[in-house]
């Protein structure tokens, strides 16, 4: 049985070593033809990880679904497919212009001519990212209502199968991350956290997924992990007790550390935005860093046929393949982690916002 | 560098389907689950106490219903044993009686043996005095079949009697 399934991988492997000789072969022939087409890692790299006007159709580069753009620029609102900028391409709508520059400040971003020169509208345009999100707002919604109709046709009964998994996961989060947490507030910020923790782990799978409905580097994205955090950082103080803004304007310490001279309040103000940076920070870092890892495994390939030949981009598949599947796998690992770190580290936020005062000196400090 | 700076138009897009999205959660979908997630563990840890009240009393019934046994077993040895006695007193009584009766049914046999015996031996008597009286008469009749025999008795008895006055 083990031998069969390696046996089974080596031939898969074999043949992508093939195909991708085939391939860099066509590459290397072009490549002569023209030198518009060196590969350019850097390029590549960042275009994955980044934000587009459009969604990459599989297997083929230069085609993609076209997304809507809408940007406020100096005469009001536009709204116009992105295909009409593409490629460098200018659009003219009503009395202004608009294009995506391939280069310079503003390149890859759709802004406005004026009289010759870049100006960068107020962009809310439907980008990947922007549908990737909705894409996942409705997993999530369908998920939650799958439960739902399940609870209310089947009472007390435990699910089966998928929905089972999801209300193992909800309930392992659910009791014992936020329930003994926060105890009796539990009621209170469950609904927050649990809508958190499902959010970002859905789209942590669907960043791992190569084509369309997924394959946004959504949580990799730094304004999706900001928000994220900044709405973590709006609860934990829109809802703090009175003690808590006292332990930060007035702390329990000597007087001379918080008068005349308020060097522990600073300290806590400091600490109350140090907290939702260090949320921002972690999830999108490890996340991106997964999905680099993997696409700069997958460039080797390519790097290493144009530089070494076909046998050399051959070789590099063997070696590239498996650590990337294997890298993959981590990353389905650390998708599930980073959701449960980002949730149980908000709830820690939040509980700490809710001492009454009674509690005191058991304080936890949490920095990491 | 790109990658560290939030594009505004993300953020907003972001924040809106967040927005969106925790509203339609916390207003349908985490009630209804949180309460069958909470209700059903209530159920469960309620299941597993009655269960551990029912191991218990089950223990309790156990070991009472052990020592009703036991009692019994210790019951049904005294009775054993005193049924035991009973019988062999029983058995002594009837005997007793047996032979008290059998003695009077002796005595009984023996006295009316003594009287049959008695009366036989009366009833032999008289018939034997009959008979001798019989037999003497015959005699008599035959001896005394002429006068001279009669007078000479007569005279013989009338001289005994004689001699005795």
């Amino acid at each position: 049985m083990m031998m069969k399934k390696v046996l089974t991988i080596v031939v898969l492997l074999v043949i992508a070593a093939l195909l991708a000789l085939g391939f860099s072969e066509a590459q290397a022939t072009d490549g002569a033809a023209s030198a518009e087409h060196k590969i350019d890692p850097k390029e590549i790299i960042f275009e994955h990880l980044g934000d587009a006007y459009g969604w990459e159709i599989p297997f083929s580069h230069h085609h993609r679904i076209p997304l809507p753009v809408i940007v406020f620029g100096s005469d009001g609102f536009h709204c116009f497919s992105s295909a009409r900028v593409a490629g460098g391409r200018q659009w003219v709508d009503g009395s202004t212009t608009f294009t995506i520059p391939t280069d310079g400040d503003n390149h890859g971003h759709v802004v406005e001519l004026v009289d010759g020169k870049e100006v960068k509208p107020f962009d809310i345009s439907i980008t990947k990212n922007v549908l990737a999100v909705w894409i996942t707002v409705l997993i999530v919604i369908w998920l939650a209502f799958a439960m739902v109709r399940w609870y209310k046709n089947n009472g007390n009964k435990a699910p089966r199968g998928g929905l089972g998994a999801c209300e193992m996961l909800i309930g392992f989060i659910y009791d014992t991350v936020i329930k003994s947490t926060l105890k009796d507030k539990t009621r209170r910020f469950a609904p927050f956290l649990l809508t958190v923790f499902l959010f970002i782990f859905v789209m942590n799978l669907l960043g791992l997924i190569v084509i369309f409905p997924g394959g946004a580097n959504l949580t990799g994205n730094i304004a999706v992990t900001l928000v994220m955090a900044v709405l973590t950082f709006l609860v934990t103080n829109l809802f703090g007790t009175k003690h808590y803004w006292k332990e930060i304007f007035w702390p329990d310490v000597p007087l001379w550390l918080k008068f005349p001279l308020p060097i522990m309040p600073l300290i806590e103000i400091f600490g109350m935005f140090t907290k939702p940076a260090a949320l921002t920070v972690r999830l999108f870092a490890n996340m991106m860093g997964g999905h680099m890892i993997v696409i700069v495994l997958t460039l080797l390939i390519f790097i290493f046929s144009a530089v070494g030949g076909l046998f050399a981009g051959a070789g590099t598949v063997l070696i590239s393949i498996p650590f990337s599947i294997f890298m993959l796998l981590i990353d389905v690992l650390v998708s599930f982690i980073q959701a449960y770190v980002f949730t149980m580290l908000s709830t820690i936020f939040i509980s700490m916002a809710q001492e009454d005062g009674h509690g005191h000196g058991k304080e936890e400090h949490v920095t990491a | 560098m790109e990658l560290f700076t939030p594009s505004f138009g993300l953020v907003f897009w972001m924040f809106v389907s967040f927005a969106v999205l925790f509203f339609i959660l916390w207003k349908f979908a985490w009630p209804v689950i949180l309460h069958s997630v909470d209700d059903r563990a209530n159920l469960i840890d309620k299941g597993v106490e009655y269960a551990e009240s029912a191991r218990m009393q089950l223990e309790q019934a156990q070991s009472t219903a052990d020592g009703i046994i036991a009692e019994a077993r210790h019951k049904e040895a005294e009775i054993l044993r005193e049924a035991d006695s009973l019988k062999s007193q029983i058995v002594e009584n009837a005997r007793n009686e047996a032979k008290i009766e059998a003695k009077k049914e002796q005595d009984a046999a023996k006295l009316s043996i003594d009287q049959a015996r008695k009366e036989a031996e009366k009833n032999l008597r008289d018939e034997i005095g009959q008979l001798a009286i019989e037999i003497a008469t015959k005699v008599v009749r035959k001896r005394m079949g002429d006068d001279k025999a009669q007078a000479h008795l007569v005279n013989s008895l009338l001289d005994e009697i004689e001699n005795q006055n």
